[in-house]
């Protein structure tokens, strides 16, 4: 492919194509890295694939202040989170909980889950109800979209399940 | 060894265009993101971990729906055939890593024998389960997906937490991992300058828009790829029933825009169409972007039925197969940019010329 100039200087390659909506028109803009920059906004390519870190460095002025941590488990501090966006294990979820509960509720607008219920291999009974109880709302769901086999398959599952307990 | 020589056609069922609004909808995308409970996400892991959730994977995918495909560790694949699976979408940028870096060992790729369900192995999270399907098809991708992710969630413990549900390395994916993306061909809305209310109106109810190769990726020809922002405090038939509902708004938002369009300038709108067959036909150097705006006013001809004579196979598969990579791997060698163009140009001519006389509206296709 041939190279791209920068729709700025018309001298170095564009390397960044930002794509806006001006008075409900679309336009792309490419630009060289060094025009990108100086318009703020980042080439680093690893936080290109992190827009999370974007949306962590405005909000973490405020009030994401880092509670607890590091993470026990794997080490991660909260810094390091709020840079790369990324969570260090399973155990980050419970170290950084004040932190996160602020942070989920402003990405989702919820911090409860309320989707599939996981069933893993050995089952607590507890674990088994939990899910019982989601099929239960997939099945009403399935029977409210009319998805007649979807349901007849969740049935299968629920009845499978009843009879373990 | 898997090589480029056993690439044909791997992972591209959904190119056949047999799907519902296969014309505007180009594919549908579901994955789910999930991870192991007993090993560090992704930015703490170790590389003899990565190696054991990869083998623990392999096993365990012969109790699933991927039994009989393919698995691939990418650290054995060459640079090139990795650049090719990221061309079809079936790996990303991260796992095919960059040119000249050497790749950590266990990131992986599996493909089911029925090609439209995979599964990256290390990527951001440990497991990303998808299934690609041709056209709108978001609840019987998403049950596919979803039956992958319970044979291999009975067999190895998944990361879950009460509150918060599926936990991810990125917080953005937390609770269903569900990530539902329909990839969409907007030239009408384009034309009639109405997109940006549109995906104004789209980005308010919740869901996001990109371009063709992901996030941060540049729109070119007028594809989109609509799909969910949020995967946390709603139920995966939520999410799916949402995105269909609004995409298929988007498809009728479309089709009024190519009936006013047709209404209101018809002879422009048939000379945007041919001219772009024209080039495609006889251009000898073609860039890709050139190519995909082109393949654009082609397939708005074929889809208003003022070209006949061309499948949208035919436009899906260009798409695919004139990326750089595809061309290095037919050519045996890496192109430089210029002959890159001169070979894709070349590549483009020989498959129209191979699907015959294309005719105006209406006239059936004779060779």
């Amino acid at each position: 492919m041939s190279a791209m100039l920068c729709e700025l200087c018309q001298a170095n390659e564009a390397k960044l194509h930002v794509t806006q909506i001006v008075n409900n028109e679309m336009r792309t803009l490419s630009l060289c890295e060094s025009c990108a920059a100086e318009k703020g906004l980042d080439t680093e390519s690893s936080a290109a694939n992190v827009p999370l870190t974007d949306f962590l460095a405005q909000v973490g002025k405020d009030r994401l202040e880092a509670t607890g941590g590091p993470c026990a488990f794997c080490g991660m501090k909260f810094e390091e989170f709020k840079r790369t966006g990324r969570l260090g294990c399973s155990h980050c979820y419970v170290a950084f909980e004040r932190s996160l509960g602020t942070l989920l509720r402003r990405l989702h607008g919820s911090t409860q889950h309320v989707g599939k219920v996981y069933l893993p291999p050995d089952p607590t009974r507890a674990e088994q109800q939990e899910r019982l109880a989601g099929l239960r709302r997939k099945l009403d769901k399935a029977v409210e979209l009319e998805d007649f086999e979807r349901a007849a398959e969740i049935r299968d599952m629920i009845r499978t399940l009843e009879g373990a307990l | 060894m898997f090589d480029g020589a056993s690439l044909t056609d791997f992972g591209l069922a959904w190119l056949e265009a047999s799907g519902p609004h296969a014309e505007i909808v180009l594919s549908t995308r579901v994955r789910l993101a999930r991870n192991f409970q007993r090993h560090a996400f992704a930015p703490r892991i170790r590389e003899a971990e990565r190696q054991e959730i990869f083998e623990e994977v392999r096993q365990a995918a012969d109790r699933t729906d991927l039994r009989g495909g393919i698995t691939l560790e990418l650290a054995e694949l060459s640079p090139l055939s990795r650049r090719v699976l990221l061309e079809r979408h079936l790996i990303s940028r991260e796992l095919a890593g960059e040119a000249g870096e050497s790749l950590a060992r266990g990131a992986g790729l599996l493909v089911g024998p029925r090609d439209t369900l995979g599964a990256m192995v290390n990527e951001e999270d440990h497991l990303r389960l998808q299934a690609l399907v041709s056209g709108l098809r978001l609840q019987d991708a998403y049950q596919r997906v979803d039956r992958l992710d319970e044979e291999l969630g009975a067999q190895l413990p998944f990361a879950y937490h009460q509150e918060y549900g599926y936990l991810t390395s990125c917080p953005t994916n937390v609770g269903t991992g569900l990530r539902a993306s329909v990839l969409i061909h907007l030239p009408g809305l384009v034309l009639t300058k109405e997109i940006g209310k549109v995906l104004q109106g789209i980005s308010q109810v919740g869901l996001t828009f990109r371009g063709l190769y992901g996030e941060g990726s540049e729109v070119v020809g007028s594809f989109f790829q609509i799909s969910n922002q949020t995967t946390l405090g709603k139920s995966e038939e939520d999410l799916i029933e949402q995105l269909e509902r609004i995409t298929g708004q988007v498809i009728r938002y479309e089709q009024d825009a190519r009936r006013v369009l047709l209404r209101d300038a018809p002879a422009l709108i048939d000379d945007k169409i041919w001219r772009a067959y024209g080039l495609l036909r006889y251009a000898r150097s073609l860039s890709f972007e050139e190519v995909m705006n082109l393949l654009s006013g082609v397939r708005l001809g074929v889809s208003l039925n003022l070209l006949s004579g061309l499948r949208v196979y035919t436009l899906n598969k260009i798409m695919i197969y004139s990326q750089s990579a595809h061309l290095d791997q037919s050519a045996g060698r890496s192109l430089s940019d210029a002959e890159c163009d001169l070979h894709r140009a070349a590549y483009v001519r020989r498959v129209l010329a191979a699907e015959g006389y294309v005719t105006e509206e209406g006239g059936s296709a004779s060779s």
